[in-house]
């Protein structure tokens, strides 16, 4: 038995706590099979599964924006990193808020009135389209199966410490549910289904971290110092804890690595395939406008309702107590709902299921997100256009789609399942360096820099892509490093666990000299029509 | 179109209010990650009670971002919207 569930579990009745977690999180199930069923009868077209008809508002589309983006490394990552490092475990947030603003000025609008379905239309409208789509194509899986991965492993662990599963055959068994569960939301409800279900799941996030906020702010009288002065005594570290530099500052390595993942954070955003094709799913710029706005007031308050709950975390609970149910943290948040209840009251029981149900929504919100934007791709881009050279009819496209979310569940099943021991935590900071480094400068570019060519776009996209996977795979996240991907292996040679500081300039840059070595010139008369069309709308679809 | 007064004054609208704010907000996160990053004594200053300039300067920049999403929603509306929907509306009923 790890010393995780132990904690958790021990605190009170565990399989009491066990059969309500577990009633909870198959109320959820049920509740969202519900809306998929129903969303899949009103998928009739294309436009239906990719975009969700364009029908919903900027309201709600800014609810599934935030739902689609507060993964649980979000919620229960940062919420862990701040009640064991304090202040340090606060930057994240900051760099994952201040990123929408990109979104907000650059991309969001003229994203909605250039595109259709995927990144790749965007990318390749005024380009040779079979390479540019296919180069967005790749990096739009790549970036959307590290992030899946990362989720999948994460999902294992998580619903392991809090259900007390501690088996192999338990963890696998657990992924394949989650695997199972995102197909099934994709492959018959669509974008429509998985909007709602990425709504819902906004929804029960915020109602549970303004509970646990609450409840906390109660205890300290609504003194924030207070709060703030009990977490730095608690945590045994006084008041650097509440200063920069418990997990960032040992080194200048520590250090550049964290510049490092700042900047990938704040550019990343504004290139995650998943965020991008939610702006489809609305009727106008105007309306996704509205979306980045909402997103950017919940997203916001979501983070420092995380403040108040990591903090909280750690003046109330021995930071022993943390780390031996999860060396990361990870279940802070969730140990912290229990302690506010009571530890050995019914009450601490049912938060700590209500939170841990939360948690899982937000897994399976994410995911599903994850796959229809890869799926997407793989049918809109990939298939209908490089494949099929624009012939496939709108339904060959869609069973392919549908098809392709089969084929990428079942292989990150089978990833996440053999990943389920290792260190994957690493993977998102990745999918958002891959994002900034691969996808935005040829966003920006095509959208605002009419000389762009086809070749500029190719050595951008795939020179940010095979730098910032490469150095990853060269880094301390996979080799080297007792907390590596593989600890047993060392061909570990860059030291920082972050590619952005390199890898973004160099997609930039590469686009740059992509764009002067090319002979090609560029096509002025299909920038004329996007420019007019990002702007103004007109010809949208 | 493209070519025409109308329009390089809808891409002046925003392209003189979204490049320049961009380029400011990503200078202020990344005084705010290399002060985090460097100026560890500044950052540890305290304010008021057990509240200090670290932060201080991080809800600052919740802030800054709240009011640049107002302040960008009040442009287009005001500048943007009114301009792109009289191309937009000549260019679908006309031409």
């Amino acid at each position: 038995m790890s010393p995780a569930s132990h904690t958790l579990l021990a605190a009170g009745e565990a399989s009491e706590h066990r059969t309500l977690i577990i009633t909870l999180f198959a109320v959820f199930v049920a509740a969202t099979l519900v809306i998929t069923v129903w969303a899949g009868r009103q998928t009739k077209d294309a436009a239906d599964f990719y975009a969700g008809g364009r029908q919903f508002t900027g309201f709600q589309n800014g609810l599934a924006v935030s739902g689609d983006y507060m993964s649980a490394a979000s919620f229960l990552g940062i919420a862990g990193a701040i009640a064991l490092f304090g202040y340090d475990g606060f930057l994240y947030s900051i760099g994952f808020l201040v990123a929408w603003l990109v979104a907000l000025l650059l991309v969001a609008e003229p994203l909605r009135n250039s595109g259709r379905y995927t990144m790749g239309d965007v990318l390749a409208y005024r380009m040779r389209q079979r390479p540019v789509r296919t180069a967005a194509g790749t990096s739009t899986i790549v970036v959307s199966i590290f992030y899946l991965l990362a989720q999948m492993a994460g999902a294992g662990v998580l619903v392991s410490l809090l259900l007390g599963i501690t088996s192999d055959g338990g963890k696998i068994g657990i992924v394949a549910l989650v695997g199972v569960l995102m197909i099934v939301y994709v492959t018959i409800g669509g974008m429509k289904g998985t909007t709602w279900v990425q709504m819902v799941k906004a929804v029960l996030l915020i109602i549970g971290a303004l509970l646990l906020t609450f409840l906390v702010l109660l205890k300290f009288d609504f003194n924030i110092s207070d709060l703030l002065g009990r977490a730095a005594d608690n945590s045994g570290k006084g008041s650097a804890f509440l200063e920069p530099g418990l997990k960032y500052g040992a080194t200048g390595t520590t250090k550049l690595d964290f510049l490092s993942l700042g900047i990938a954070l704040v550019l990343g955003t504004a290139g995650l395939p998943h965020i991008l094709i939610r702006f489809y799913t609305v009727p106008t710029a105007k309306a996704a406008r509205k979306s980045v706005i909402w997103a950017i007031g919940l997203i916001g308050a979501f983070y420092l309702m995380t403040l108040a709950l990591g903090f909280g975390a750690a003046a109330l609970i021995k930071p022993d107590e943390i780390i031996a149910s999860n060396k990361a943290g990870n279940t802070a948040a969730p140990l912290l709902a229990l302690h506010l209840g009571g530890v050995d009251s019914g009450w601490g029981a049912v938060l700590l299921a209500t939170i841990s149900a939360v948690a899982f929504a937000t897994i399976l919100a994410v995911v599903a997100g994850l796959t229809l934007a890869s799926s997407s791709s793989f049918a809109h881009d990939i298939y209908a256009n490089v494949i099929r050279k624009g012939q496939a009819t709108e339904k060959q496209e869609v069973s392919a789609a549908r098809w392709a979310t089969v084929g990428i569940g079942a292989v990150s099943i089978v990833l996440g399942a053999l990943a389920r021991d290792l260190n994957v935590a690493g993977l998102v900071a990745l999918a958002f360096a891959v994002a900034a480094s691969a996808n935005l400068p040829t966003i920006l570019y095509s959208l605002f820099w009419k000389r762009f060519t086809t070749t500029g776009a190719l050595w951008s996209i795939y020179g940010g892509l095979v730098t910032a996977v490469g150095l990853v795979l060269f880094s301390p996240v996979v080799s080297g490093k007792p907390t590596s991907m593989f600890p047993e292996a060392d061909f570990q040679w860059f030291p920082l666990e972050n590619p952005g500081i390199i890898s973004i300039p160099v997609g930039f840059l590469l686009g740059v000299v992509g764009t002067l070595m090319s002979k090609e010139a560029p096509d002025e008369g299909k920038y004329a029509e996007l420019e007019v069309r990002s702007l103004t709308g007109t010809g949208a679809h | 179109m493209q070519q025409s007064a109308e329009f390089g004054e809808l891409r002046r609208a925003h392209r003189s209010f979204a490049f320049p704010l961009t380029i400011a907000f990503t200078a202020w996160y990344l005084l705010y990650v290399l002060l985090s990053n460097y100026a560890g004594d500044f950052m540890g200053t305290k304010v008021v009670g057990n509240i200090n300039v670290a932060l201080v300067l991080g809800l600052a920049q919740f802030l800054t971002t709240f009011l640049i999403a107002w302040w960008y929603a009040r442009h287009a509306a005001a500048e943007l919207d009114p301009k792109a929907e009289a191309i937009k509306s000549r260019m679908e009923g006309g031409a």
